[in-house]
Protein backbone atom coordinates (compact mmCIF):
# COMPACT_ATOMS: atom_id res chain seq x y z
CA UNK A 1 0.00 0.00 0.00
CA UNK A 2 2.86 2.36 0.79
CA UNK A 3 4.47 1.41 -2.51
CA UNK A 4 1.24 2.13 -4.36
CA UNK A 5 1.06 5.51 -2.69
CA UNK A 6 4.63 6.44 -3.58
CA UNK A 7 4.21 5.36 -7.22
CA UNK A 8 1.01 7.40 -7.53
CA UNK A 9 2.72 10.36 -5.84
CA UNK A 10 5.62 10.16 -8.30
CA UNK A 11 3.17 10.07 -11.21
CA UNK A 12 1.35 13.11 -9.81
CA UNK A 13 4.52 15.17 -9.36
CA UNK A 14 5.92 14.23 -12.79
CA UNK A 15 2.65 15.06 -14.56
CA UNK A 16 2.33 18.35 -12.66
CA UNK A 17 5.88 19.28 -13.59
CA UNK A 18 5.04 18.69 -17.25
CA UNK A 19 1.88 20.80 -16.88
CA UNK A 20 3.72 23.89 -15.72
CA UNK A 21 6.59 23.49 -18.19
CA UNK A 22 4.72 22.61 -21.39
CA UNK A 23 4.13 25.12 -24.16
CA UNK A 24 1.16 23.46 -25.87
CA UNK A 25 -2.06 23.98 -23.95
CA UNK A 26 -3.64 20.70 -25.08
CA UNK A 27 -0.57 18.69 -24.03
CA UNK A 28 -0.54 20.41 -20.65
CA UNK A 29 -4.23 19.54 -20.23
CA UNK A 30 -3.51 15.88 -21.01
CA UNK A 31 -0.86 15.81 -18.31
CA UNK A 32 -3.17 17.58 -15.87
CA UNK A 33 -5.86 14.92 -16.41
CA UNK A 34 -3.27 12.24 -15.60
CA UNK A 35 -2.22 14.15 -12.49
CA UNK A 36 -5.84 14.42 -11.34
CA UNK A 37 -6.46 10.71 -11.82
CA UNK A 38 -3.29 9.87 -9.88
CA UNK A 39 -4.49 12.19 -7.13
CA UNK A 40 -7.83 10.35 -7.11
CA UNK A 41 -5.93 7.10 -6.52
CA UNK A 42 -4.14 8.75 -3.60
CA UNK A 43 -7.49 9.83 -2.16
CA UNK A 44 -8.65 6.22 -2.44
CA UNK A 45 -5.57 4.97 -0.63
CA UNK A 46 -6.19 7.52 2.12
CA UNK A 47 -9.64 6.01 2.64
CA UNK A 48 -11.74 8.73 0.97
CA UNK A 49 -13.48 6.71 -1.73
CA UNK A 50 -16.27 9.21 -2.36
CA UNK A 51 -13.75 12.00 -2.78
CA UNK A 52 -11.79 9.84 -5.23
CA UNK A 53 -14.88 9.26 -7.37
CA UNK A 54 -15.76 12.97 -7.30
CA UNK A 55 -12.21 13.89 -8.22
CA UNK A 56 -12.39 11.79 -11.38
CA UNK A 57 -15.96 12.73 -12.35
CA UNK A 58 -15.93 16.45 -11.64
CA UNK A 59 -12.26 17.45 -11.91
CA UNK A 60 -11.04 14.97 -14.50
CA UNK A 61 -14.32 15.04 -16.38
CA UNK A 62 -16.24 18.28 -16.15
CA UNK A 63 -13.61 20.89 -15.36
CA UNK A 64 -11.05 19.53 -17.83
CA UNK A 65 -13.70 19.41 -20.55
CA UNK A 66 -14.39 23.09 -19.85
CA UNK A 67 -10.71 23.86 -20.27
CA UNK A 68 -10.50 21.87 -23.51
CA UNK A 69 -13.58 23.65 -24.91
CA UNK A 70 -12.00 27.02 -24.18
CA UNK A 71 -8.68 26.01 -25.75
CA UNK A 72 -10.57 24.93 -28.84
CA UNK A 73 -12.57 28.19 -28.88
CA UNK A 74 -9.54 30.40 -28.44
CA UNK A 75 -7.78 30.03 -31.73
CA UNK A 76 -8.87 29.19 -35.22
CA UNK A 77 -7.71 25.63 -35.56
CA UNK A 78 -5.42 25.48 -38.52
CA UNK A 79 -4.93 22.05 -40.05
CA UNK A 80 -1.19 22.34 -39.58
CA UNK A 81 -1.61 23.06 -35.88
CA UNK A 82 -4.00 20.16 -35.55
CA UNK A 83 -1.43 17.91 -37.17
CA UNK A 84 1.28 18.96 -34.72
CA UNK A 85 -1.11 18.34 -31.82
CA UNK A 86 -1.99 14.83 -32.91
CA UNK A 87 1.50 13.39 -33.35
CA UNK A 88 1.93 10.02 -31.64
CA UNK A 89 4.70 11.50 -29.54
CA UNK A 90 2.11 13.62 -27.78
CA UNK A 91 0.43 10.62 -26.27
CA UNK A 92 3.54 8.74 -25.17
CA UNK A 93 4.19 10.64 -21.95
CA UNK A 94 0.62 10.77 -20.58
CA UNK A 95 0.05 7.24 -21.89
CA UNK A 96 2.97 5.80 -19.94
CA UNK A 97 1.94 7.61 -16.76
CA UNK A 98 -1.67 6.44 -17.19
CA UNK A 99 -0.46 2.86 -17.77
CA UNK A 100 1.38 2.97 -14.44
CA UNK A 101 -1.86 4.06 -12.78
CA UNK A 102 -3.81 1.35 -14.60
CA UNK A 103 -1.36 -1.24 -13.27
CA UNK A 104 -1.89 0.06 -9.75
CA UNK A 105 -5.68 -0.08 -10.08
CA UNK A 106 -5.44 -3.59 -11.52
CA UNK A 107 -3.32 -4.61 -8.56
CA UNK A 108 -5.84 -3.09 -6.14
CA UNK A 109 -8.71 -4.95 -7.84
CA UNK A 110 -6.77 -8.24 -7.92
CA UNK A 111 -5.78 -8.05 -4.25
CA UNK A 112 -9.26 -6.96 -3.25
CA UNK A 113 -10.26 -7.42 0.35
CA UNK A 114 -6.83 -8.29 1.66
CA UNK A 115 -5.88 -4.63 1.70
CA UNK A 116 -6.81 -2.58 4.75
CA UNK A 117 -8.58 -0.22 2.33
CA UNK A 118 -12.19 -1.26 1.93
CA UNK A 119 -15.27 0.78 1.26
CA UNK A 120 -16.48 1.68 4.71
CA UNK A 121 -20.19 2.32 4.67
CA UNK A 122 -20.19 4.00 8.07
CA UNK A 123 -17.73 6.62 6.87
CA UNK A 124 -19.81 7.60 3.85
CA UNK A 125 -22.86 7.78 6.07
CA UNK A 126 -20.93 10.02 8.44
CA UNK A 127 -20.03 12.34 5.57
CA UNK A 128 -23.67 12.70 4.56
CA UNK A 129 -24.91 13.24 8.11
CA UNK A 130 -22.26 15.85 8.84
CA UNK A 131 -22.86 17.58 5.50
CA UNK A 132 -26.56 18.08 6.19
CA UNK A 133 -26.12 18.51 9.93
CA UNK A 134 -23.49 20.92 11.25
CA UNK A 135 -22.33 21.92 7.77
CA UNK A 136 -25.75 22.83 6.35
CA UNK A 137 -24.81 26.52 6.26
CA UNK A 138 -21.86 25.58 4.06
CA UNK A 139 -24.17 23.81 1.64
CA UNK A 140 -26.38 26.91 1.47
CA UNK A 141 -23.35 29.11 0.90
CA UNK A 142 -22.18 26.77 -1.87
CA UNK A 143 -25.53 27.17 -3.62
CA UNK A 144 -25.25 30.94 -3.21
CA UNK A 145 -21.81 30.70 -4.84
CA UNK A 146 -22.91 28.49 -7.72
CA UNK A 147 -25.82 30.67 -8.83
CA UNK A 148 -23.72 33.85 -9.32
CA UNK A 149 -21.12 31.60 -10.94
CA UNK A 150 -23.71 30.41 -13.45
CA UNK A 151 -24.99 33.92 -14.19
CA UNK A 152 -21.48 35.33 -14.40
CA UNK A 153 -20.33 32.60 -16.78
CA UNK A 154 -23.39 33.20 -18.98
CA UNK A 155 -22.81 36.93 -19.01
CA UNK A 156 -19.09 36.70 -19.73
CA UNK A 157 -19.41 33.89 -22.24
CA UNK A 158 -21.41 35.87 -24.78
CA UNK A 159 -19.48 36.88 -27.84
CA UNK A 160 -19.75 40.67 -27.96
CA UNK A 161 -20.65 41.81 -31.44
CA UNK A 162 -18.97 44.83 -32.96
CA UNK A 163 -22.06 47.05 -33.19
CA UNK A 164 -23.34 46.50 -29.66
CA UNK A 165 -20.03 47.47 -28.05
CA UNK B 1 0.22 5.79 8.18
CA UNK B 2 0.24 7.62 4.89
CA UNK B 3 -0.77 11.02 6.23
CA UNK B 4 2.69 12.52 6.61
CA UNK B 5 3.88 11.64 3.07
CA UNK B 6 0.50 12.83 1.79
CA UNK B 7 1.06 16.19 3.47
CA UNK B 8 4.55 16.37 1.98
CA UNK B 9 3.07 15.60 -1.43
CA UNK B 10 0.44 18.31 -0.93
CA UNK B 11 3.22 20.77 -0.11
CA UNK B 12 5.16 19.78 -3.23
CA UNK B 13 2.08 20.12 -5.45
CA UNK B 14 1.22 23.49 -3.94
CA UNK B 15 4.77 24.73 -4.52
CA UNK B 16 4.68 23.50 -8.12
CA UNK B 17 1.39 25.31 -8.69
CA UNK B 18 2.75 28.48 -7.11
CA UNK B 19 5.88 28.33 -9.28
CA UNK B 20 3.71 27.86 -12.34
CA UNK B 21 1.46 30.76 -11.35
CA UNK B 22 4.41 33.07 -10.83
CA UNK B 23 6.50 32.04 -13.81
CA UNK B 24 3.95 31.66 -16.61
CA UNK B 25 2.53 34.73 -18.31
CA UNK B 26 -0.20 32.90 -20.25
CA UNK B 27 -3.49 33.34 -18.44
CA UNK B 28 -4.64 29.82 -19.31
CA UNK B 29 -1.59 28.27 -17.64
CA UNK B 30 -2.09 30.52 -14.63
CA UNK B 31 -5.60 29.07 -14.31
CA UNK B 32 -4.19 25.54 -14.58
CA UNK B 33 -1.70 26.36 -11.82
CA UNK B 34 -4.56 27.63 -9.67
CA UNK B 35 -6.29 24.28 -10.19
CA UNK B 36 -3.14 22.46 -9.09
CA UNK B 37 -2.95 24.58 -5.95
CA UNK B 38 -6.63 23.94 -5.13
CA UNK B 39 -5.99 20.23 -5.58
CA UNK B 40 -3.02 20.37 -3.23
CA UNK B 41 -5.18 22.07 -0.63
CA UNK B 42 -7.86 19.41 -0.93
CA UNK B 43 -5.21 16.68 -0.63
CA UNK B 44 -4.05 18.28 2.61
CA UNK B 45 -7.65 18.29 3.90
CA UNK B 46 -8.17 14.64 2.96
CA UNK B 47 -4.88 13.65 4.59
CA UNK B 48 -5.87 15.47 7.75
CA UNK B 49 -9.26 13.79 7.76
CA UNK B 50 -7.64 10.38 7.28
CA UNK B 51 -5.15 11.05 10.09
CA UNK B 52 -7.81 11.90 12.68
CA UNK B 53 -10.51 9.57 11.37
CA UNK B 54 -12.95 12.44 10.95
CA UNK B 55 -15.24 13.18 8.01
CA UNK B 56 -14.60 16.95 8.03
CA UNK B 57 -11.73 16.60 5.59
CA UNK B 58 -13.95 15.08 2.92
CA UNK B 59 -16.59 17.76 3.50
CA UNK B 60 -14.02 20.48 2.98
CA UNK B 61 -13.01 18.65 -0.20
CA UNK B 62 -16.62 18.89 -1.42
CA UNK B 63 -16.65 22.64 -0.74
CA UNK B 64 -13.31 23.10 -2.53
CA UNK B 65 -14.73 21.18 -5.49
CA UNK B 66 -17.75 23.49 -5.63
CA UNK B 67 -15.51 26.53 -5.38
CA UNK B 68 -13.26 25.24 -8.17
CA UNK B 69 -16.22 24.58 -10.48
CA UNK B 70 -17.64 28.08 -9.98
CA UNK B 71 -14.21 29.70 -10.27
CA UNK B 72 -13.29 27.86 -13.45
CA UNK B 73 -16.56 28.67 -15.22
CA UNK B 74 -16.28 32.40 -14.50
CA UNK B 75 -12.53 32.54 -15.15
CA UNK B 76 -12.82 30.77 -18.50
CA UNK B 77 -15.53 33.24 -19.52
CA UNK B 78 -13.12 36.05 -18.66
CA UNK B 79 -10.37 34.32 -20.70
CA UNK B 80 -12.68 34.13 -23.71
CA UNK B 81 -13.63 37.80 -23.43
CA UNK B 82 -10.00 38.86 -23.07
CA UNK B 83 -8.96 36.85 -26.09
CA UNK B 84 -11.78 38.36 -28.17
CA UNK B 85 -10.89 41.92 -27.20
CA UNK B 86 -7.08 41.84 -27.00
CA UNK B 87 -6.31 38.89 -29.32
CA UNK B 88 -3.69 37.63 -26.91
CA UNK B 89 -3.49 35.63 -23.69
CA UNK B 90 -0.52 37.53 -22.26
CA UNK B 91 -1.55 38.86 -18.85
CA UNK B 92 0.89 41.76 -19.14
CA UNK B 93 -1.16 43.07 -22.07
CA UNK B 94 -4.26 43.44 -19.87
CA UNK B 95 -2.99 46.50 -18.06
CA UNK B 96 -5.49 49.12 -19.15
CA UNK B 97 -6.72 49.60 -15.61
CA UNK B 98 -3.71 51.29 -14.07
CA UNK B 99 -4.03 51.46 -10.35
Amino acid sequence: METLFYIAAAVTVLATLRVITHVHAVHALLYLVVALIALALIFYLLGAQFAAALEIIIYGGAIMVLFIFVVMLLGPLAVEQERTWLTPGTWVGPGILALVLLGEVGYLIAVGDHLPVTVSEARQKGVSIALYGPYIIGVELASMLLLPGLIGAYHLGRRVSKESR
Amino acid sequence: MLSTPALVLAMMLFSLGLVGLLSRRNILYMLLSLEIMLNAASLAFIAGGARWGQVDGEIMFLFILTLAAAEVSVALGIVLQLSYRFHTLDVDAFSEMKG
